[in-house]
Protein backbone atom coordinates (compact mmCIF):
# COMPACT_ATOMS: atom_id res chain seq x y z
CA UNK A 1 0.00 0.00 0.00
CA UNK A 2 1.05 3.56 -0.68
CA UNK A 3 0.73 6.37 1.82
CA UNK A 4 1.27 10.07 1.34
CA UNK A 5 2.14 11.74 4.64
CA UNK A 6 2.20 15.40 5.69
CA UNK A 7 3.45 17.06 8.85
CA UNK A 8 3.26 20.83 9.30
CA UNK A 9 2.46 20.83 13.01
CA UNK A 10 5.56 22.74 14.10
CA UNK A 11 8.47 24.59 12.56
CA UNK A 12 9.22 21.62 10.32
CA UNK A 13 7.42 21.15 7.03
CA UNK A 14 7.63 17.55 5.87
CA UNK A 15 6.15 15.46 3.09
CA UNK A 16 6.76 11.74 2.52
CA UNK A 17 5.61 8.87 0.35
CA UNK A 18 5.94 5.34 1.72
CA UNK A 19 5.10 2.11 -0.02
CA UNK A 20 4.77 -0.94 2.23
CA UNK A 21 8.05 -1.06 4.18
CA UNK A 22 9.90 1.32 1.88
CA UNK A 23 10.24 5.06 2.21
CA UNK A 24 10.14 6.19 -1.43
CA UNK A 25 10.64 9.89 -0.80
CA UNK A 26 10.80 12.35 2.02
CA UNK A 27 11.22 16.12 1.89
CA UNK A 28 11.76 17.74 5.27
CA UNK A 29 12.64 21.34 5.95
CA UNK A 30 13.21 23.09 9.23
CA UNK A 31 13.97 26.52 7.98
CA UNK A 32 11.28 29.19 8.10
CA UNK A 33 7.75 28.74 9.15
CA UNK A 34 5.89 29.62 5.99
CA UNK A 35 4.13 26.30 5.56
CA UNK A 36 1.42 27.88 3.46
CA UNK A 37 4.06 28.75 0.86
CA UNK A 38 6.32 25.71 1.20
CA UNK A 39 4.22 22.63 1.85
CA UNK A 40 2.50 22.18 -1.51
CA UNK A 41 5.57 23.14 -3.59
CA UNK A 42 7.45 20.49 -1.57
CA UNK A 43 4.80 17.93 -2.43
CA UNK A 44 5.06 18.94 -6.07
CA UNK A 45 8.84 18.41 -5.96
CA UNK A 46 8.32 14.96 -4.48
CA UNK A 47 5.65 14.15 -7.05
CA UNK A 48 7.92 15.15 -9.92
CA UNK A 49 11.02 13.47 -8.50
CA UNK A 50 9.41 10.06 -8.07
CA UNK A 51 6.89 10.43 -10.92
CA UNK A 52 4.13 9.93 -8.40
CA UNK A 53 0.69 9.20 -9.76
CA UNK A 54 -1.49 10.77 -7.07
CA UNK A 55 -4.29 8.38 -7.96
CA UNK A 56 -2.16 5.44 -6.86
CA UNK A 57 -2.13 6.59 -3.24
CA UNK A 58 -4.21 4.50 -0.84
CA UNK A 59 -4.50 7.04 1.94
CA UNK A 60 -3.25 10.40 3.14
CA UNK A 61 -1.73 10.47 6.62
CA UNK A 62 -1.51 13.79 8.40
CA UNK A 63 0.01 14.87 11.69
CA UNK A 64 -3.26 15.79 13.32
CA UNK A 65 -2.19 17.64 16.44
CA UNK A 66 -1.17 18.94 18.78
CA UNK A 67 0.97 21.73 17.36
CA UNK A 68 0.77 25.25 16.01
CA UNK A 69 -2.94 25.85 15.40
CA UNK A 70 -2.29 27.48 12.04
CA UNK A 71 0.34 24.93 11.04
CA UNK A 72 -2.03 22.09 11.84
CA UNK A 73 -4.76 23.65 9.76
CA UNK A 74 -2.49 24.13 6.74
CA UNK A 75 -1.58 20.43 6.86
CA UNK A 76 -5.14 19.44 7.57
CA UNK A 77 -6.70 21.57 4.80
CA UNK A 78 -4.07 20.30 2.37
CA UNK A 79 -4.84 16.68 3.32
CA UNK A 80 -8.58 17.33 3.17
CA UNK A 81 -8.33 18.96 -0.25
CA UNK A 82 -6.25 16.06 -1.55
CA UNK A 83 -8.63 13.55 0.01
CA UNK A 84 -11.64 15.25 -1.52
CA UNK A 85 -10.09 15.52 -4.97
CA UNK A 86 -8.55 12.03 -5.03
CA UNK A 87 -11.41 10.42 -3.10
CA UNK A 88 -9.01 8.83 -0.64
CA UNK A 89 -9.34 8.36 3.12
CA UNK A 90 -7.33 10.28 5.68
CA UNK A 91 -5.35 8.89 8.58
CA UNK A 92 -5.10 11.25 11.56
CA UNK A 93 -1.79 10.50 13.27
CA UNK A 94 -1.29 12.14 16.68
CA UNK A 95 1.71 14.46 16.36
CA UNK A 96 3.44 13.44 19.59
CA UNK A 97 3.05 9.76 18.81
CA UNK A 98 4.54 10.26 15.35
CA UNK A 99 7.49 12.07 16.94
CA UNK A 100 8.03 9.10 19.26
CA UNK A 101 7.96 6.81 16.24
CA UNK A 102 11.08 8.52 14.91
CA UNK A 103 12.74 5.98 17.23
CA UNK A 104 12.33 2.20 17.26
CA UNK A 105 12.73 -0.71 19.67
CA UNK A 106 14.38 1.38 22.33
CA UNK A 107 14.17 -1.37 24.96
CA UNK A 108 11.80 -2.03 27.84
CA UNK A 109 13.77 0.02 30.34
CA UNK A 110 13.65 3.14 28.21
CA UNK A 111 10.79 5.53 27.59
CA UNK A 112 10.48 8.04 24.75
CA UNK A 113 9.31 11.51 25.68
CA UNK A 114 8.69 13.97 22.85
CA UNK A 115 8.21 17.53 24.07
CA UNK A 116 6.85 20.35 21.94
CA UNK A 117 6.86 23.91 23.17
CA UNK A 118 3.21 24.73 23.83
CA UNK A 119 3.85 28.23 25.27
CA UNK A 120 2.07 29.36 28.43
CA UNK A 121 4.65 27.30 30.40
CA UNK A 122 3.37 24.04 29.00
CA UNK A 123 4.60 21.34 26.68
CA UNK A 124 2.68 19.06 24.38
CA UNK A 125 3.99 15.70 25.39
CA UNK A 126 3.29 12.02 25.93
CA UNK A 127 5.28 9.06 27.23
CA UNK A 128 5.88 6.03 25.03
CA UNK A 129 7.88 2.83 24.97
CA UNK A 130 8.37 -0.14 22.66
CA UNK A 131 7.10 -3.54 23.65
CA UNK A 132 7.37 -6.48 21.27
CA UNK A 133 8.37 -4.07 18.48
CA UNK A 134 5.23 -2.02 18.91
CA UNK A 135 4.92 1.55 20.08
CA UNK A 136 2.96 1.60 23.32
CA UNK A 137 1.45 4.67 24.93
CA UNK A 138 2.24 5.00 28.64
CA UNK A 139 0.83 8.50 28.91
CA UNK A 140 -1.52 9.98 26.31
CA UNK A 141 -0.44 13.15 24.53
CA UNK A 142 -1.53 16.24 26.42
CA UNK A 143 -0.59 19.82 27.25
CA UNK A 144 1.08 19.80 30.69
CA UNK A 145 3.53 21.95 32.69
CA UNK A 146 7.13 20.73 32.38
CA UNK A 147 7.36 20.18 36.18
CA UNK A 148 4.42 17.80 36.05
CA UNK A 149 6.01 15.85 33.20
CA UNK A 150 9.35 15.58 35.00
CA UNK A 151 7.61 14.34 38.16
CA UNK A 152 5.89 11.62 36.14
CA UNK A 153 9.16 10.59 34.48
CA UNK A 154 11.01 10.56 37.82
CA UNK A 155 8.27 8.37 39.28
CA UNK A 156 8.55 5.89 36.40
CA UNK A 157 12.25 5.43 37.12
CA UNK A 158 13.20 4.53 33.55
CA UNK A 159 15.75 6.00 31.16
CA UNK A 160 14.24 8.80 29.10
CA UNK A 161 14.96 9.82 25.50
CA UNK A 162 13.83 13.41 24.98
CA UNK A 163 13.15 14.87 21.55
CA UNK A 164 11.15 17.62 19.91
CA UNK A 165 11.32 21.40 19.62
CA UNK A 166 10.70 21.70 23.37
CA UNK A 167 14.18 20.33 24.10
CA UNK A 168 16.12 23.57 23.46
CA UNK A 169 13.49 25.49 25.43
CA UNK A 170 13.45 23.19 28.49
CA UNK A 171 16.94 21.68 28.39
CA UNK A 172 18.11 23.47 31.54
CA UNK A 173 15.04 22.50 33.48
CA UNK A 174 15.52 18.87 32.44
CA UNK A 175 19.18 18.93 33.43
CA UNK A 176 18.31 20.38 36.83
CA UNK A 177 15.26 18.33 37.73
CA UNK A 178 15.37 15.02 35.89
CA UNK A 179 16.37 12.36 38.46
CA UNK A 180 16.42 9.43 36.06
CA UNK A 181 19.02 8.77 33.34
CA UNK A 182 18.16 10.69 30.17
CA UNK A 183 19.48 11.49 26.72
CA UNK A 184 18.53 13.74 23.84
CA UNK A 185 17.83 12.30 20.39
CA UNK A 186 20.22 13.46 17.63
CA UNK A 187 19.52 15.90 14.81
CA UNK A 188 18.17 13.42 12.26
CA UNK A 189 15.57 12.04 14.69
CA UNK A 190 14.57 14.88 16.96
CA UNK A 191 11.95 16.79 14.95
CA UNK A 192 8.73 15.98 13.11
CA UNK A 193 9.25 13.78 10.08
CA UNK A 194 6.56 12.79 7.62
CA UNK A 195 8.27 9.42 7.19
CA UNK A 196 7.27 8.54 10.75
CA UNK A 197 3.75 9.82 10.11
CA UNK A 198 3.58 7.55 7.06
CA UNK A 199 4.94 4.49 8.87
CA UNK A 200 2.64 4.94 11.84
CA UNK A 201 -0.14 5.83 9.45
CA UNK A 202 0.18 2.46 7.77
CA UNK A 203 -0.28 0.71 11.12
CA UNK A 204 -3.34 2.88 11.86
CA UNK A 205 -4.72 2.12 8.41
CA UNK A 206 -4.40 -1.61 8.96
CA UNK A 207 -6.18 -1.23 12.28
CA UNK A 208 -9.02 0.47 10.43
CA UNK A 209 -8.34 3.86 12.00
CA UNK A 210 -9.24 5.96 8.98
CA UNK A 211 -11.50 8.96 8.40
CA UNK A 212 -13.18 10.54 5.44
CA UNK A 213 -11.57 13.77 4.29
CA UNK A 214 -14.79 15.58 5.20
CA UNK A 215 -14.83 14.44 8.83
CA UNK A 216 -11.17 15.09 9.53
CA UNK A 217 -10.18 18.05 11.74
CA UNK A 218 -7.07 18.63 13.84
CA UNK A 219 -6.99 17.70 17.50
CA UNK A 220 -5.60 20.87 19.07
CA UNK A 221 -5.65 19.56 22.67
CA UNK A 222 -6.62 23.08 23.66
CA UNK A 223 -9.65 25.27 23.27
CA UNK A 224 -9.18 28.75 21.82
CA UNK A 225 -8.13 31.60 24.06
CA UNK A 226 -11.55 33.23 23.73
CA UNK A 227 -13.31 30.04 24.83
CA UNK A 228 -10.90 29.57 27.73
CA UNK A 229 -11.39 33.12 28.95
CA UNK A 230 -15.13 32.87 28.58
CA UNK A 231 -15.18 29.64 30.58
CA UNK A 232 -13.10 31.32 33.28
CA UNK A 233 -15.46 34.29 33.38
CA UNK A 234 -18.50 32.07 33.62
CA UNK A 235 -16.78 29.92 36.22
CA UNK A 236 -16.08 32.97 38.34
CA UNK A 237 -19.65 34.19 38.05
CA UNK A 238 -20.90 30.78 39.12
CA UNK A 239 -18.80 30.83 42.26
CA UNK A 240 -19.45 34.46 43.10
CA UNK B 1 -25.09 18.47 -19.37
CA UNK B 2 -22.80 21.43 -19.67
CA UNK B 3 -21.88 22.76 -23.08
CA UNK B 4 -18.23 22.07 -23.80
CA UNK B 5 -17.51 25.73 -24.44
CA UNK B 6 -18.74 26.65 -20.98
CA UNK B 7 -16.22 27.64 -18.34
CA UNK B 8 -16.94 26.19 -14.92
CA UNK B 9 -15.23 27.52 -11.84
CA UNK B 10 -15.34 26.17 -8.31
CA UNK B 11 -14.91 29.04 -5.87
CA UNK B 12 -14.05 28.91 -2.18
CA UNK B 13 -14.40 31.72 0.36
CA UNK B 14 -13.33 31.59 4.02
CA UNK B 15 -12.02 35.07 4.80
CA UNK B 16 -14.14 35.72 7.87
CA UNK B 17 -16.97 33.77 9.48
CA UNK B 18 -18.71 32.14 6.52
CA UNK B 19 -17.44 28.94 4.96
CA UNK B 20 -18.67 29.12 1.38
CA UNK B 21 -18.32 27.33 -1.94
CA UNK B 22 -19.96 27.86 -5.29
CA UNK B 23 -19.88 26.69 -8.87
CA UNK B 24 -20.20 29.49 -11.43
CA UNK B 25 -20.71 29.06 -15.18
CA UNK B 26 -19.18 31.58 -17.60
CA UNK B 27 -18.81 34.15 -14.87
CA UNK B 28 -22.47 35.07 -14.76
CA UNK B 29 -24.52 31.99 -13.97
CA UNK B 30 -24.45 30.72 -10.39
CA UNK B 31 -25.04 26.97 -10.45
CA UNK B 32 -24.73 26.63 -6.68
CA UNK B 33 -24.04 28.90 -3.74
CA UNK B 34 -23.50 27.16 -0.41
CA UNK B 35 -22.84 29.23 2.71
CA UNK B 36 -22.24 27.80 6.16
CA UNK B 37 -22.51 30.68 8.59
CA UNK B 38 -20.89 30.61 12.01
CA UNK B 39 -22.71 33.66 13.27
CA UNK B 40 -24.39 31.93 16.21
CA UNK B 41 -21.02 30.79 17.55
CA UNK B 42 -19.52 34.26 17.45
CA UNK B 43 -22.58 35.93 18.99
CA UNK B 44 -21.42 34.60 22.36
CA UNK B 45 -18.33 36.76 22.05
CA UNK B 46 -19.90 39.90 20.58
CA UNK B 47 -17.87 39.59 17.38
CA UNK B 48 -15.90 37.20 15.23
CA UNK B 49 -13.23 35.27 17.14
CA UNK B 50 -10.51 34.44 14.59
CA UNK B 51 -9.38 31.14 16.13
CA UNK B 52 -12.94 29.85 16.45
CA UNK B 53 -13.67 30.93 12.87
CA UNK B 54 -10.59 29.08 11.59
CA UNK B 55 -11.54 25.92 13.48
CA UNK B 56 -15.06 25.95 12.10
CA UNK B 57 -13.81 26.48 8.56
CA UNK B 58 -11.67 23.36 8.68
CA UNK B 59 -14.56 21.31 10.08
CA UNK B 60 -17.03 22.44 7.43
CA UNK B 61 -15.05 23.10 4.28
CA UNK B 62 -15.18 19.70 2.55
CA UNK B 63 -18.87 19.35 3.25
CA UNK B 64 -19.58 22.82 1.86
CA UNK B 65 -17.52 22.16 -1.28
CA UNK B 66 -19.18 18.79 -1.87
CA UNK B 67 -22.61 20.36 -1.45
CA UNK B 68 -21.70 23.07 -3.95
CA UNK B 69 -20.58 20.46 -6.51
CA UNK B 70 -23.64 18.28 -5.92
CA UNK B 71 -26.09 21.18 -6.09
CA UNK B 72 -24.51 22.30 -9.37
CA UNK B 73 -24.66 18.73 -10.69
CA UNK B 74 -20.98 18.68 -11.56
CA UNK B 75 -17.86 16.86 -10.43
CA UNK B 76 -14.33 18.16 -10.06
CA UNK B 77 -13.59 16.62 -13.47
CA UNK B 78 -15.97 19.09 -15.14
CA UNK B 79 -14.16 22.15 -13.81
CA UNK B 80 -11.91 24.57 -15.66
CA UNK B 81 -10.38 26.31 -12.65
CA UNK B 82 -10.52 26.76 -8.90
CA UNK B 83 -10.91 30.25 -7.49
CA UNK B 84 -10.25 31.19 -3.88
CA UNK B 85 -10.23 34.30 -1.71
CA UNK B 86 -6.67 34.92 -0.55
CA UNK B 87 -7.16 38.31 1.06
CA UNK B 88 -7.96 40.56 2.71
CA UNK B 89 -9.41 38.94 5.80
CA UNK B 90 -8.49 36.96 8.90
CA UNK B 91 -5.24 35.20 8.09
CA UNK B 92 -6.04 31.92 9.86
CA UNK B 93 -9.45 31.79 8.25
CA UNK B 94 -8.13 32.62 4.78
CA UNK B 95 -5.43 29.95 5.08
CA UNK B 96 -8.00 27.17 5.35
CA UNK B 97 -9.63 28.07 2.04
CA UNK B 98 -6.31 28.75 0.35
CA UNK B 99 -4.70 25.44 1.43
CA UNK B 100 -7.84 23.52 0.49
CA UNK B 101 -8.18 25.19 -2.92
CA UNK B 102 -4.51 24.66 -3.68
CA UNK B 103 -4.68 20.97 -2.78
CA UNK B 104 -7.79 20.43 -4.93
CA UNK B 105 -6.36 22.20 -7.97
CA UNK B 106 -3.00 20.45 -7.47
CA UNK B 107 -4.64 17.02 -7.28
CA UNK B 108 -6.91 17.67 -10.28
CA UNK B 109 -4.30 19.59 -12.28
CA UNK B 110 -6.55 22.66 -12.52
CA UNK B 111 -5.52 26.31 -12.82
CA UNK B 112 -5.62 28.16 -9.50
CA UNK B 113 -6.94 31.71 -9.40
CA UNK B 114 -6.54 33.74 -6.22
CA UNK B 115 -9.22 36.37 -5.78
CA UNK B 116 -9.34 39.63 -3.82
CA UNK B 117 -12.31 39.54 -1.45
CA UNK B 118 -13.47 43.05 -2.38
CA UNK B 119 -13.14 42.29 -6.09
CA UNK B 120 -15.53 39.47 -5.27
CA UNK B 121 -18.02 41.78 -3.56
CA UNK B 122 -17.94 44.16 -6.52
CA UNK B 123 -18.37 41.25 -8.95
CA UNK B 124 -21.52 40.14 -7.10
CA UNK B 125 -23.27 42.83 -9.13
CA UNK B 126 -22.62 40.91 -12.37
CA UNK B 127 -24.70 37.94 -11.22
CA UNK B 128 -28.14 39.47 -11.48
CA UNK B 129 -27.36 42.39 -13.78
CA UNK B 130 -26.37 40.77 -17.04
CA UNK B 131 -26.20 44.18 -18.73
CA UNK B 132 -23.69 45.55 -16.23
CA UNK B 133 -20.19 45.89 -17.57
CA UNK B 134 -17.30 48.17 -16.65
CA UNK B 135 -16.75 51.03 -16.40
CA UNK B 136 -18.95 51.84 -13.40
CA UNK B 137 -18.65 53.29 -9.94
CA UNK B 138 -18.98 50.98 -6.96
CA UNK B 139 -19.49 51.71 -3.27
CA UNK B 140 -18.22 48.76 -1.23
CA UNK B 141 -19.55 48.77 2.33
CA UNK B 142 -19.07 45.90 4.75
CA UNK B 143 -17.91 45.09 8.27
CA UNK B 144 -14.30 45.39 7.24
CA UNK B 145 -14.32 47.70 4.23
CA UNK B 146 -15.61 51.04 2.98
CA UNK B 147 -14.34 51.84 -0.48
CA UNK B 148 -15.51 54.06 -3.30
CA UNK B 149 -14.05 52.55 -6.44
CA UNK B 150 -14.15 53.11 -10.18
CA UNK B 151 -14.27 49.71 -11.86
CA UNK B 152 -12.39 50.63 -15.03
CA UNK B 153 -12.40 47.17 -16.48
CA UNK B 154 -12.81 43.64 -15.12
CA UNK B 155 -10.22 43.38 -12.37
CA UNK B 156 -9.03 46.97 -12.84
CA UNK B 157 -9.80 49.47 -10.15
CA UNK B 158 -9.21 53.08 -9.25
CA UNK B 159 -9.86 53.71 -5.58
CA UNK B 160 -11.34 57.18 -5.09
CA UNK B 161 -12.02 57.01 -1.39
CA UNK B 162 -11.83 54.80 1.64
CA UNK B 163 -12.53 55.02 5.34
CA UNK B 164 -9.94 56.68 7.52
CA UNK B 165 -10.96 54.73 10.61
CA UNK B 166 -13.92 52.39 11.16
CA UNK B 167 -15.57 50.59 8.28
CA UNK B 168 -19.26 51.42 7.91
CA UNK B 169 -20.32 47.95 9.05
CA UNK B 170 -17.96 48.18 12.00
CA UNK B 171 -19.68 51.40 13.10
CA UNK B 172 -23.04 49.62 12.87
CA UNK B 173 -21.70 46.79 15.04
CA UNK B 174 -20.24 49.13 17.65
CA UNK B 175 -23.36 51.27 17.90
CA UNK B 176 -25.54 48.17 18.05
CA UNK B 177 -23.46 46.90 20.95
CA UNK B 178 -23.66 50.28 22.72
CA UNK B 179 -27.45 50.33 22.59
CA UNK B 180 -27.70 46.69 23.60
CA UNK B 181 -28.74 45.13 20.29
CA UNK B 182 -25.87 42.66 20.08
CA UNK B 183 -24.00 41.17 17.15
CA UNK B 184 -24.24 41.42 14.17
CA UNK B 185 -25.29 45.05 14.36
CA UNK B 186 -26.20 45.91 10.76
CA UNK B 187 -29.46 44.02 10.34
CA UNK B 188 -30.53 44.81 13.90
CA UNK B 189 -30.08 48.56 13.48
CA UNK B 190 -31.79 48.40 10.10
CA UNK B 191 -34.81 46.72 11.69
CA UNK B 192 -35.00 48.91 14.82
CA UNK B 193 -34.58 52.09 12.77
CA UNK B 194 -37.95 51.51 11.16
CA UNK B 195 -39.55 52.25 14.54
CA UNK B 196 -37.49 55.37 15.21
CA UNK B 197 -37.28 58.98 14.05
CA UNK B 198 -34.19 59.48 11.85
CA UNK B 199 -34.27 63.21 12.61
CA UNK B 200 -34.59 62.85 16.40
CA UNK B 201 -30.89 63.39 17.02
CA UNK B 202 -28.45 65.25 14.81
CA UNK B 203 -25.33 63.10 14.72
CA UNK B 204 -22.35 64.53 12.83
CA UNK B 205 -21.46 63.62 9.25
CA UNK B 206 -17.70 63.66 9.17
CA UNK B 207 -15.94 65.06 6.12
CA UNK B 208 -12.28 64.39 5.58
CA UNK B 209 -10.38 67.55 4.63
CA UNK B 210 -8.73 67.49 1.20
CA UNK B 211 -10.20 64.04 0.49
CA UNK B 212 -13.80 64.53 -0.63
CA UNK B 213 -14.45 60.83 -1.22
CA UNK B 214 -12.93 59.49 1.98
CA UNK B 215 -15.05 58.43 4.93
CA UNK B 216 -14.76 58.62 8.69
CA UNK B 217 -17.18 56.83 10.95
CA UNK B 218 -15.46 56.98 14.32
CA UNK B 219 -16.90 60.47 14.91
CA UNK B 220 -20.52 59.46 14.55
CA UNK B 221 -19.86 56.37 16.66
CA UNK B 222 -18.35 58.53 19.43
CA UNK B 223 -21.28 60.95 19.15
CA UNK B 224 -23.66 58.06 19.80
CA UNK B 225 -21.64 56.98 22.84
CA UNK B 226 -21.58 60.59 24.12
CA UNK B 227 -25.30 60.89 23.61
CA UNK B 228 -25.85 57.70 25.63
CA UNK B 229 -23.61 59.02 28.41
CA UNK B 230 -25.40 62.33 28.47
CA UNK B 231 -28.80 60.62 28.74
CA UNK B 232 -27.55 58.47 31.59
CA UNK B 233 -25.96 61.39 33.46
CA UNK B 234 -29.05 63.56 33.12
CA UNK B 235 -31.44 60.72 33.78
CA UNK B 236 -33.09 61.14 30.38
CA UNK B 237 -34.77 58.17 28.69
CA UNK B 238 -32.65 56.36 26.09
CA UNK B 239 -34.69 55.93 22.93
CA UNK B 240 -32.85 53.15 21.13
CA UNK B 241 -34.99 53.26 17.99
CA UNK B 242 -34.41 57.00 17.57
CA UNK B 243 -30.68 56.59 18.15
CA UNK B 244 -30.49 53.73 15.64
CA UNK B 245 -32.50 55.63 13.02
CA UNK B 246 -30.55 58.87 13.49
CA UNK B 247 -27.19 57.11 13.44
CA UNK B 248 -28.18 55.20 10.33
CA UNK B 249 -29.36 58.38 8.60
CA UNK B 250 -26.00 60.02 9.26
CA UNK B 251 -24.05 57.08 7.80
CA UNK B 252 -26.38 56.54 4.84
CA UNK B 253 -26.36 60.23 3.91
CA UNK B 254 -22.57 60.38 3.88
CA UNK B 255 -22.29 57.21 1.81
CA UNK B 256 -24.90 58.41 -0.67
CA UNK B 257 -23.59 61.96 -0.97
CA UNK B 258 -20.02 60.80 -1.57
CA UNK B 259 -21.05 58.22 -4.15
CA UNK B 260 -23.25 60.62 -6.10
CA UNK B 261 -20.62 63.36 -5.98
CA UNK B 262 -18.00 60.97 -7.35
CA UNK B 263 -20.33 59.77 -10.11
CA UNK B 264 -20.97 63.37 -11.17
CA UNK B 265 -17.33 64.45 -10.90
CA UNK B 266 -16.14 61.51 -12.98
CA UNK B 267 -19.13 61.54 -15.35
CA UNK B 268 -20.08 57.96 -14.61
CA UNK B 269 -23.72 57.05 -15.09
CA UNK B 270 -23.65 53.61 -13.50
CA UNK B 271 -23.42 53.17 -9.76
CA UNK B 272 -23.36 49.84 -7.91
CA UNK B 273 -23.21 48.96 -4.23
CA UNK B 274 -21.65 45.85 -2.73
CA UNK B 275 -20.73 44.25 0.59
CA UNK B 276 -22.73 43.25 3.66
CA UNK B 277 -24.00 46.78 4.38
CA UNK B 278 -25.32 46.96 0.81
CA UNK B 279 -28.30 44.92 1.98
CA UNK B 280 -29.27 47.71 4.42
CA UNK B 281 -32.75 48.75 3.29
CA UNK B 282 -32.34 52.43 4.09
CA UNK B 283 -29.06 52.64 2.18
CA UNK B 284 -30.62 50.94 -0.81
CA UNK B 285 -33.62 53.22 -0.80
CA UNK B 286 -31.48 56.34 -0.43
CA UNK B 287 -29.10 55.29 -3.21
CA UNK B 288 -31.96 54.35 -5.50
CA UNK B 289 -33.63 57.73 -4.97
CA UNK B 290 -30.42 59.73 -5.37
CA UNK B 291 -29.49 57.82 -8.52
CA UNK B 292 -32.95 58.40 -10.02
CA UNK B 293 -32.74 62.12 -9.30
CA UNK B 294 -29.36 62.30 -10.98
CA UNK B 295 -30.07 60.07 -13.99
CA UNK B 296 -27.67 57.43 -12.80
CA UNK B 297 -28.38 53.74 -13.34
CA UNK B 298 -28.35 52.00 -9.94
CA UNK B 299 -27.23 48.39 -9.42
CA UNK B 300 -27.24 46.23 -6.32
CA UNK B 301 -26.98 42.51 -5.59
CA UNK B 302 -29.65 40.53 -3.73
CA UNK B 303 -28.90 40.21 0.00
CA UNK B 304 -27.60 36.65 -0.44
CA UNK B 305 -24.89 37.99 -2.75
CA UNK B 306 -24.14 40.98 -0.48
CA UNK B 307 -23.10 38.85 2.46
CA UNK B 308 -19.83 36.94 2.18
CA UNK B 309 -20.38 34.18 -0.37
CA UNK B 310 -18.36 32.16 -2.86
CA UNK B 311 -20.50 32.88 -5.92
CA UNK B 312 -19.08 36.39 -6.09
CA UNK B 313 -15.59 34.91 -5.81
CA UNK B 314 -16.39 32.56 -8.69
CA UNK B 315 -17.52 35.50 -10.83
CA UNK B 316 -14.37 37.50 -10.06
CA UNK B 317 -12.24 34.38 -10.62
CA UNK B 318 -13.81 33.90 -14.04
CA UNK B 319 -12.79 37.35 -15.26
CA UNK B 320 -9.33 36.96 -13.72
CA UNK B 321 -9.09 33.54 -15.40
CA UNK B 322 -9.94 35.12 -18.77
CA UNK B 323 -7.22 37.72 -18.21
CA UNK B 324 -4.74 34.91 -17.60
CA UNK B 325 -4.32 35.31 -13.84
CA UNK B 326 -2.83 32.08 -12.44
CA UNK B 327 -1.41 31.48 -8.99
CA UNK B 328 1.23 28.95 -8.01
CA UNK B 329 1.25 26.31 -5.30
CA UNK B 330 3.01 28.83 -3.09
CA UNK B 331 -0.06 31.08 -2.96
CA UNK B 332 -0.32 32.46 0.56
CA UNK B 333 -3.09 34.18 2.46
CA UNK B 334 -2.55 37.94 2.45
CA UNK B 335 -4.58 39.46 5.28
CA UNK B 336 -4.06 43.08 4.12
CA UNK B 337 -4.15 42.50 0.37
CA UNK B 338 -4.72 45.72 -1.58
CA UNK B 339 -7.40 45.93 -4.23
CA UNK B 340 -5.91 45.55 -7.70
CA UNK B 341 -2.79 43.78 -6.40
CA UNK B 342 -1.88 40.38 -7.83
Amino acid sequence: MKILAIDSSGLVASVAVAQDDTLVAEFTMNYKKTHSQTLLPMLEEVKKAIQLDLGSIDAIAVAAGPGSFTGLRIGSATAKGLGLALQKPLIAVPTVEALAYNLYDTGEDTVICPIMDARRNQVYTGIYCFREHRLETLKQQDAVPMEELLEALNAMGKTVIFLGDGVPVYREQIEENCRVPYTFAPAHLNRQRAAAVAALGEIYYKEGKIQTAAEHAPDYLRVSQAERERAQRLGKTDHA
Amino acid sequence: MENKKDTLILAIESSCDETAASVVKNGRTVLSNIISSQIDLHKLYGGVVPEIASRKHIEKINQVIQEALDAAGVTLDDLDAVGVTYGPGLVGALLVGVAEAKAISFAKDLPLVGVHHIEGHISANYIENLDLEPPFLCLVVSGGHTHLVIVKDYGEFQILGRTRDDAAGEAFDKVARAIGLGYPGGPKIDRLSKEGDPYAIDFPKAKVDEAPYDFSFSGVKSAVLNHLNKCRMQGLPIKEADIAASFQRSVVEVLTEHAIAAAKDYHINKLAIAGGVASNSTLRAAMEKACRENQIQFYHPSPVFCTDNAAMIGVAAYYEYLKGTRHGWDLNAVPNLKLGER
